[in-house]
């Protein structure tokens, strides 16, 4: 099975490995790459790399090992997340991966990207902040604002509302 | 000293029964809740501890070495085999009570898991270290709850006061040492409970002032929860959260 060579790349997916038959071999750097394609199942506007999940990449040969961290031990795309990595990485040609789960050091917020707090907020959520509030309204820009409550549509959001524009949004929790 | 196989299980099935059974208590109120807001947060809560009581019962069967999982613990044992404090199966009551039991509990947990952060056993420190950033933010909001509604209406203070009266006798039971958290103890795997009395006890009683609500004198304790020995109620919700295991054995989503 290790020999065994991998199916094409399918076109368009990808443009960093020739499809000539002479492939580039496998690197980390790629697999990041694809990974940076696989929407959170929830927040769909930022990747699961983005999202800071991800917290390795290691190749053994031609074998994948994704080690992910969970962001809510109980959030129900944890197992939804751990699909569709493997189905980005199996519509890629790379049948031999697996997942592993890291708890230590738990998830943080800090580990959202720069690009991805940029898509939260673009979306109509407020990225999460260091003093646990969010900054400013995400649609008006507004500073005041008020708690509806601390739980939200998903495990890692709580619901605010702008006293300016009056309308609700969401803010991605500190953690 | 390393602690035997058999009272690590134990002491494992104790902190995962206690989120498992909490979680599904709080859970109750989905659909139910006075207001939309509180009902997502208190569903959002029961998601929390349904996931850690994951963590904690697939180690418990990891470290048993039968081959059961989580779900199996979970959904295959009787009344008598859970471990869980007297504390978390107390019925719901109204709003105001299951926000206090909820308090009670999360103070606790935050002491505890801050401890087993420290764990000797690797895994367990690691479980502690992910759930407690989760339990931080459930003990802001019951703090915030209870304090808000001991000082707020006299019918809601009244409530609140009652509620605690009633819980009262199921605190004790949280700071008990017995045989299994001694040789966990002297492992280092985990803290005597009665060594989280002191700082518990701060938590609480900086809320309860800021509630103006009065802490009960009394010092009686409601024991059995750890040795397997429940409150009838237990077997209420294993009735509801194990049927559908029972009757359709081995039946997936």
């Amino acid at each position: 099975m290790s020999n065994a060579p991998l199916a094409p790349v399918p076109a368009g997916k990808d443009r960093t490995r020739p499809d000539d038959g002479a492939r580039a071999p496998l690197t980390p750097d790629h697999v990041w790459q694809l990974l940076d394609t696989v929407p959170d199942p929830e927040i769909p506007v930022i990747s699961l790399v983005d999202l800071g999940i991800i917290r390795a990449v290691d190749l053994d040969g031609d074998k994948v090992v994704v080690t992910v961290t969970p962001t809510y031990s109980g959030c129900p795309a944890t197992r939804v997340i751990n699909e569709d990595i493997l189905a980005c990485l199996h519509a890629n040609g790379i049948e031999n991966a697996r997942i592993e789960t890291r708890l230590s050091p738990a998830w943080t917020t800090d580990w959202i990207s720069e690009k991805g707090r940029a898509a939260l907020l673009e979306y109509g959520i407020a990225p999460p902040q260091p003093k646990g509030i969010p900054e400013a309204c995400p649609r008006c820009g507004g500073r005041s604002l008020e708690l509806t409550a601390q739980f939200g549509s998903t495990p890692c959001k709580a619901l605010w509302r702008c006293n300016d524009c009056l309308e609700p949004f969401d803010y991605f929790k500190c953690i | 000293m390393a602690v035997d196989r058999d009272t690590l299980f134990d002491w494992l099935l104790r902190l995962g029964d206690n989120t498992l059974v909490l979680s599904h208590r709080v859970s109750e109120w989905c659909g139910h809740a006075p207001v939309l807001e509180e009902d997502i947060a208190l569903a959002n809560t029961a998601l929390d501890l349904i996931g850690q009581t994951q963590m904690w019962l697939n180690l418990a069967g990891e470290v048993e070495g039968k081959g059961r999982d989580a779900d199996a613990l979970a959904y295959l044992r009787d009344a008598w085999d859970f471990r869980n404090l007297l504390l978390v199966e107390r019925p719901n009551g109204d709003f105001g009570h299951t926000m206090m039991r909820q308090f009670l509990f999360d103070a606790w947990q935050n002491v505890l898991l801050a401890r087993l952060k420290e764990s000797t056993d690797q895994r367990v420190a690691d479980i502690a270290e992910k759930a407690l950033k989760e339990a931080a933010y459930h003990l802001e909001r019951s703090r915030g709850t209870v304090i808000a509604l001991g000082d707020g209406t006299g019918e809601s203070h009244a409530r609140m006061q009652s509620a605690l009266d009633a819980l009262w006798d199921y605190v004790g039971e949280m700071f008990l040492d017995d045989d299994v958290d001694r040789a966990i103890a002297d492992a280092g795997v985990g803290p005597l409970p009665s060594t989280l009395r002191g700082e518990w006890d701060g938590i609480v009683n900086a809320a309860l002032n800021e509630a103006t609500l009065a802490r009960p004198d009394s010092d009686f304790a409601q024991t059995g929860g750890k040795t397997g020995r429940h409150t009838e109620d237990l077997g209420y919700i294993l009735a509801e959260m194990q049927f559908l295991q029972r009757a359709y054995p081995g039946a997936t989503w």
